[in-house]
Formats: structure tokens, sequence, C-alpha cells
């Protein structure tokens, strides 16, 4: 049925890309370990991206591979090995009642709801964007150039407060992450540079590091 | 006169409010002049205005002091009416009240409430007046109100005795009951009259139905049987003798106790319109003097042998009035008054020499000792048991001659209790004064002694007055005599029958007779005995067990079902409701914020959910 | 011709309902920031779509602005985490449960 309607090749990459995204996503909820979760994640951004590029969306397909792939996947493995939570601990038992039970049937009746309610107003029907309509959207070099148009003129007040957005994201991860220097608080500080919080002496010598406490965690 | 009228009124209320305002700054021998003084001013403006109003063609005078209640159709005025009947009241109200303030000012001495006494005296005095003269059925209701507080106050004087403050509660709590009545009659009559003035409903009686005006009757009744001490509403009367013995001479033998009766006269025009409430008020009367002649055989209490006779004598009034007898009916009530208020100071002075001792059993012999009130409670003894020529003999014997007329059953209960009378009050003269002396033991060393002048002086001004009184109206001075006087302020009433004299000198005889008998009798039983099981019935002496009575009926209930009331209704059901929506709302609070855990996926799961919802309803909706 | 539109919504659609399910039941906050990105990625997946469909550059341009954010966001989010995190052993945000009623 596809062959005779649809090009091959078309529904051949579309299939291709669901199977990309399809997979990694499953992956990125199922995997205990969460390093093995970050791979998953990038196959199913791969995925999307070759989405985009069916679409005409070649600067995006780029700009995801390179932004999202390349450095915000890169950022979450970064913080998973330096909070070291990369050793697996996954209990199977869900500590919230019926947890699972509820999520998976609200998602699964929102979503059918959804898909209906898109096809009961023909899949698509909304408002053009402020910027020009009815050009068909080019590839190559002619969508970056489309893109450009539509971001440095009509959008361009958001450009810059992205700009804005991105400074002020900076400081404040720089700030949050910062860990207290010794001279600068009062605090004690033992020798794996924790900071003690409010009054709560270590037992012990102030070098011995804390017995870790077997926690059980889900990481 | 329309000067010298106000005057009688207000004199009392200067004297109280003299008092009230200067209490601290004057002595004590200061505010006894002044207290007495007031009265006895009033009692020489009332003379005066008596021999004014016998001047007076129409012997009906009514001064107007200010306009009171204008409302609509309501008009109620202060003003006083002066004609024969609320002057014949007032002369011997204030009279009789000079006295009993003069001996009070020794009876009294040293008593650390002197001045409040007086106080209430005069207040009491005023509101008398207040209620007699008064020409409207409102303003009497004040001085009726007005005279049931001060009795309150003043048989509560001792107030930290339990029985006394319990007593003078009694008091007014009876005496309310009855004002039901009168509130009744007067809201019948405005109905059907459109006035409240006496001369103003006398003129109407014909707007009123027979059965209007027997309702009106019996609501009257009920107001004098609480103020009158009769019948069902009488057993205050003992236990207010709780109070000093002049408040008992005064207000318990003479004048408040009378008031009942003094209404039932006024309203006289509508009592001639209802046959059937004549009758409920003679057997009422009749009753109630037969009832409580039985109590006193067996009272051993002077005092209250003395206030059980009142609301024996009372009962003789009152039978006068429903038998249609008014002036025999007022004849009794002023000899009663010199009679019964000469007892009282009597039994005072006894019990004033005796250090407080009011037990009969304790007395006897004192006839050596107390050499004035002894001759002057004789003469009051002889008096109330009917022995002529006496007051006590002319008045009972007109009443029971005209109840003779109508009703031949109550006539014979009458004479049962002047036997009755005469019996209960030889006993009480032989215990008191004559026998073996009982009361060492309770004066120790010291002998009793006469009283002061003060107080021997009023009784023999009261002796003497029983002794004449019975000129005041004779049954053969058709002329000069007090019911004639008094004609013209009763409504048509049907004449009592003219009986021959053979027929009027064999009643005289038979009441002769029935003193005769009751003398006898308590001299033979008392002469040696003090205390006797079968002569002193413990029925009688427990009042007919009416105060039992009273309280399993209406008083244990009423107590139950306040006792429920607190237990069910307020504290179950009331605060049950109020803590129980405050509980709720706290438990639902509480409930509530549990959902709030903390978790967020939780939080998460809930906004999913809510999404969810959306979504259905959407779905619902388009497809 | 191309694949139809509503396929790809459908798809984008699922690759939503996968992201959400994995935020709600995943307990490491890390692995919620990532199925927080998956659910980021199927909207852009949407608005492209409807770039396509409806021929307007728009829908390519809001996809641009939603992927700086989400790189902003991942900034300060992994900052907080870190920042949280550090005293504890465990990334379950389970324990972060002191804010309760």
């Amino acid at each position: 049925m596809f062959a005779t309607t649809y090009a091959i090749p078309d529904v051949l990459v579309f299939a291709g890309a669901a199977l990309l995204i399809i997979t990694g996503a499953l992956g990125v909820i199922v995997m205990k370990n969460p390093v093995h979760s970050a791979l998953s994640l990038i196959l199913a951004l791969l995925g999307v991206a070759v989405a985009f590029l069916a679409q005409n969306a070649d600067f995006l397909a780029a700009v995801e591979i390179i932004v999202y792939a390349g450095a915000i996947v890169v950022l979450f493995l970064f913080v998973i090995m330096f909070l070291g939570v990369d050793k697996s601990n996954h209990p199977h038992v869900e500590p919230l009642v019926g947890q699972r039970w509820l999520a998976a049937m609200g998602v699964l009746v929102t979503m059918a709801g959804v898909i209906t309610l898109m096809a009961s107003s023909h899949w698509v029907s909304g408002v053009l964007s402020s910027s020009t309509g009815g050009v068909a959207l080019a590839t190559g070099a002619g969508n970056v150039t489309q893109l450009g148009d539509s971001v440095f003129t009509t959008y361009l007040l958001s450009f810059e407060a992205t700009a804005g957005l991105l400074i002020i994201a900076v400081v404040g991860a720089v700030l949050l992450a910062r860990r207290e220097r010794p001279a600068d608080s009062d605090d004690d500080v033992d020798v794996t540079g924790r900071v003690d919080g409010g009054g709560e002496e270590p037992e012990g010598e102030w070098w011995v590091v804390n017995e870790q406490t077997s926690e059980e965690v889900d990481s | 006169m329309s000067h010298l009228a106000p005057l009688i009124l207000v004199l009392p209320l200067l004297g109280f409010l003299l008092v009230v305002l200067n209490g601290r700054s004057l002595s004590d021998r200061a505010v006894g002049v002044v207290a007495t003084g007031v009265v006895a001013l009033s009692f020489l403006a009332s003379v005066v205005t008596f021999v004014l109003l016998l001047h007076d063609r129409t012997r009906e005078v009514t001064v107007n002091l200010f306009t009171w209640i204008s409302v609509d159709t309501l008009h109620v005025p202060a003003a006083i009416l002066v004609d024969p009947l609320s002057i014949t009241m007032c002369l011997f109200v204030t009279g009789i009240s000079t006295l009993i303030h003069l001996y009070s000012t020794s009876y009294m001495h040293g008593e650390k409430d002197y001045r409040k006494f007086f106080l209430y005296l005069n207040l009491f005095v005023f509101s008398m007046l207040t209620l007699v003269l008064a020409n409207n059925l409102v303003l009497t209701f004040v001085g009726w109100e007005g005279v049931g507080v001060c009795s309150y106050w003043l048989v509560s004087f001792y107030f930290d005795r339990e029985s006394a403050a319990s007593a003078g509660k009694k008091a007014f709590i009876y005496n309310r009951v009855g004002d039901i009545g009168l509130l009744l009659a007067m809201f019948l009559l405005f109905v059907h009259t459109h006035t409240l003035t006496y001369l103003g409903i006398f003129s109407s009686t014909s707007l009123l139905s027979p059965a209007i005006a027997t309702l009106v009757v019996l609501a009257l009744l009920l107001a004098a049987t609480g103020k009158s001490a009769q019948i069902p509403l009488f057993n205050w009367l003992p236990d207010a003798m709780e109070g000093p013995t002049p408040v008992s001479a005064l207000i318990h033998a003479a004048t408040m106790v009378t008031a009942g009766v003094y209404l039932l006269v006024r309203m006289s025009p509508v009592l001639a319109l209802s046959s059937s409430g004549r009758m409920t008020i003679a057997v009422i009367g009749g009753l109630t003097a037969f009832v409580a002649a039985t109590i006193a055989t067996a009272q051993k209490d002077i005092k209250k042998v003395l206030a059980f006779s009142t609301v024996s004598q009372i009962g003789y009034m009152v039978l006068a009035v429903g038998v249609g007898a008014y002036g025999a009916a007022i004849f009794l009530m002023v000899s009663h008054a010199f009679f019964k208020a000469l007892l009282f100071l009597g039994s005072g002075s006894v019990i004033h020499s005796l250090g407080g001792e009011q037990d009969m059993r304790k007395m006897g012999g004192l006839a050596k000792w107390l050499p004035l009130t002894f001759p002057t409670f004789l003469v009051g003894w002889l008096t109330i048991s009917g022995v002529p020529p006496f007051a006590g003999f002319w008045s009972k014997g007109d009443v029971l001659t005209n109840v003779f007329a109508h009703n031949k059953p109550l006539w014979v209960l009458g004479i049962l209790t002047a036997i009755l009378t005469a019996y209960y009050m030889s006993r009480l003269f032989i215990l008191t004064f004559r026998g073996t002396e009982r009361f060492r033991e309770v004066t120790h060393q010291h002998d009793p002694h006469e009283s002061p002048l003060a107080m021997t002086a009023p009784l023999l001004i009261l002796a003497a007055l029983s002794v004449f009184g019975g000129l005041l109206d004779l049954p053969w001075a058709h002329g000069f005599s007090l019911t004639h006087f008094l004609s013209p302020t009763f409504g048509f009433v049907a004449p009592s029958a003219v009986q021959s004299t053979t027929l009027q000198t064999g009643l005289a005889l038979v009441d002769v007779a029935a003193a005769a008998i009751g003398l006898f009798a308590a001299f033979t039983i008392w002469r040696n005995t003090v205390e006797s099981s079968t002569f002193e019935k413990p029925f009688f002496e427990h009042v007919w067990r009416w105060d039992d009575a009273y309280d399993a009926v209406l008083a244990r209930p009423l107590e139950h079902l306040a006792q429920v009331s607190n237990d069910v209704v307020e504290n179950r059901i009331i605060d049950g409701a109020v803590e129980g929506l405050g509980g709720s709302v706290q438990r639902s609070g509480e409930g509530i914020r549990k959902l709030q855990a903390g978790m967020v996926r939780q939080y998460a799961l809930a906004m999913v959910l809510g999404l969810t919802v959306i979504v259905v309803y959407l779905v619902g909706r388009v497809g | 011709m191309t694949v139809p539109a509503s396929w790809y919504l459908v798809l984008a659609a699922v690759l939503f309902g996968i992201g959400a399910f994995g935020v709600l039941t995943r307990r490491s906050a890390l692995i919620m920031f990532m199925c927080i990105e998956l659910m980021l990625n199927a909207v852009n997946l949407t608005f492209v779509t409807f770039a396509r469909t409806m021929s307007d550059i728009g829908g390519q341009t809001t996809v641009f602005f939603v992927m700086v954010v989400a790189a902003a966001e991942v900034t300060v989010g992994l900052g907080i985490v870190v920042a949280v995190f550090r005293r504890r052993e465990s990334t379950s945000v389970d324990e972060l449960s002191e804010l309760q009623g």
C-alpha cells in the first residue's frame, strides 16, 4: 500500500527515523545504567535529525547533531561521571503506590486522545506564523537563507533575548556549581571537600573520612 | 384637693429619695425621724383629703399628674382617682404605716442595715399608694409590681441567711405568676373597651360579653390569689415571715396582701357581669379560709400561726367579694389591718423580749413580765376570735351574714373556720402568755423586759382601734357607715337580701357560739400541755403537703427538663454541631494536606492526569 | 510525494508519551532530565512537520529557539543537580521531599 501511494525512499527514510527514535527513547527509560541511557538518548536524537532532514530542515538537523547530541548529552555524561552515579543500583520496587500504572495509563490515554484530536481536525489546520507563508521551503543553502532571514529580521528581538539568556545561564551554572573555598566560610570542611552544613560534627577525628551509609540509590 | 392628693403620693417618695441621697451623712436617728415623718405627713394629707372629699358632691375627683402613654388609641395618663374607696385605703395604709414606722425605729435599733430598712419601707408605702390611688389599670400595675419588689427586698432583708433569701425569691415568683392574670385582664379589657382607666371601663361594660367578662374576672382572681396569698398561690406567705416582724406586720398583714382584694373590689362593675366568676371567687375564698385555719392549728412558730391566720382572714374577704358584699369585705379589711398589725407587733414585742425566740413551746407565763404587751395582745386576741363588742365580731359577722344570704354551704364553711380561728388564736395566747415559764433556757439569766415606748405606743393605739373599730359599720347604722360611704364605687350588684332583724340576731348568736366553742376547746386542751400529736396534726403542720406537691409536679420535672436540655441539647447537639463543623473542617484539611507529600513525581503525575482529563473531555466533545 | 504529515505527528506524539512516562517513572534526576529532552525533541519534530506542511519558515525558527532554550536549561539544571546532590550519595529525587504539607 505504501509503495503505490508514496515513494519508497521516503517511506524507508521515515521508517529508519522512526526506528531510531523509538529505540532510543525506549532505551532511555529502560536502561539501568545512566551512561547507557545517555547513549540511547544520542540514538534518539540521531533519529530526530534524520526526520528533520527528510522534512527540508537541513540547518536544524545539523544543529541538532552538533548542539544536542554533541554538547548537551556530553554535558550529561560529564555530570554523571562527576557525581559518580554511573554505577547502577536500580531497585525494582516503586515506592509510590500505583505510580507506574497510573503514569502508563495517563500517558497512553493522553496520547491516544491527542492523536484522535489531530485526526479529527485533519492533522494540519493551524495559523501561519508571522513569517511569509506560501513559499516552498528550500533545501540546502536555500534553507539556511530562509531560516536566517526569519531569525534576523522577524524574530530579531527573540534572538537577542536568547543571547542574554545564554549569558545568564552560564553565570548561573558557574555560581551554582561552585564549591565553597575553605577560606571564605567558617564551616568546617573535611578533606573530601564537602562542606559541612550547620553544626553537624562528623564522628571521630577530622581527618577520617565519613563512613558511607549504604543507602539505596537509584543512579 | 388637686394639690393635696398628689402630696399623699409624693411624700413617701420624697422620704425615700432623701434617705437614699443623703444616706451616709444622716445618723440612724435622723433616718428614722425622716422616714416616719413623711409617712405621718402623708397620713395627715389623707385625712384632709378625706374631709374635702366629704364635701364634694361628685365624690369622684381625678387629678391628672402628667400624660404618660399616648400611642394611637392607647391613652394611659399618670393620674390619681380620689374616691371613697381609694381614700379609705389611703387612710388606713398611711395610718398603719406611720405606726409601724414608729415601732420600727425602736425594734430595728442597732441593726447594721437600719437605713436600708427605712428606704425600703418608704418605697413600699409609695408603691402601695400608687396602687391604690391610680385611676387606671396600668398605673395600678406599676404599684402592684412595686409592692412586690419591696416585699422581696424586705423579706430577704437578712440576706445572708439562706432561708431568708429563698423566701424572698419564693414570694416574688409566686407574685409574678399571679401578675400574668393582671396582664391578661388588662389585655382583654383593652381589646374590648379600648380604654384602661377605671372610669372608662366602668362606663363601657356593655361592650363586654359574659364570656369575656368571666375570663377577665378569672384573670383578676389569679392576680389576687398571687398577691393576697389565696389558693393556689398562698404558700409564699408563711415563708415570708423570715423578714423582720414590722415587715410582716405592715406588708403581710395590713397592706400588700389586701391589694388583691382591693383590685377585685375596684373592678366590681366588671365582676357584676359574671356570676360564674363571682362564684369561683367565693369558693376560693371560703376554701382558703378553712384550709389556712386548719394549718394554723398545728404551727409551733408564733409568726407562722399569725401568717396562716392572715391567709384565712383574707379568705373571708375574698369570700365576701365573691358573694357581692363589697362593703363587708372592705370593713373586714380595715378592721383586720388594725388587729392583725396589733397581733404582729405584739408578737414582735414578745420575740424582742425573749431575745429572738419564736417557738411557742419555749414561751409561756409572759403575762406578768410584759405589762403593756399583754393587755393589748389580749384585745387583739379577743377581736380576731370574734368576741363582741370588739371590731372583729362586727366585721366578721357582717361578712358571714352576707354569705348566709347567698350561699348556705359556704356559710357553714365560714362558721367552721370561725371556730378554728378562735381555737388556734386561743392556743397561741395560752402558750405565749399563760402557763408555766418555759423560756428560762433561752434567756439564761435575764428576765424578759417590756419594750420601749416607741414600740408600745403603737400597740396601745391599735388596741384602741380594735376596740372601737366596730363603730365604722354597725349593722343598724345605715346612714353613717362605711358601706354607705363606699357604695357609690361599687358596680351594680344584687343587693343583699334585706334580712329581718331576728335573722340577723340569730346569726350573730351563732357567731358568738362559734367563738365560745373555739375558746373553750383551746383552754381545755392547752391549759397544761405544750405539745400534742393528736391536736397538732403533721398534715396540717406541713401545709397540707402543698409545697411538696408543687415540688413534685412542677419543680422536679422542670429541673429534669433543664438537666436534659443541658446534657443533651446543649452539650451534645449544639456543641456537637459546632465542634463537629470545626472538627470536620480541620479533619478535611488534614486529609487534603496529605496530597502534598513533597514528592515531585507525584506532582508530575497529577499534572499528567489532569491533562488526561482535559484531553478526554475534548475528545468526547469532538467525537 | 513525501510521507504524509500525520505519520510524523503520530511519531512525535509517541515520542512525547515515552518521554512523559520516563519523567514520571524514573527516580534519578539525570534520567528525568534526559526524558525531558526527549519531550522537547518531540515538540521540535512537530514544529518542523508543520513548517513543511504549511510551507512556513516560522516553524523552523521556533525549533531554533527551542534548542537554544533547551541548552540553557540543561546547563542551569545540571548545575542545580550538581549543587544539590554533591552532599548525597544518590540522585534520587524522592529524597527531596521536605517541602510538604
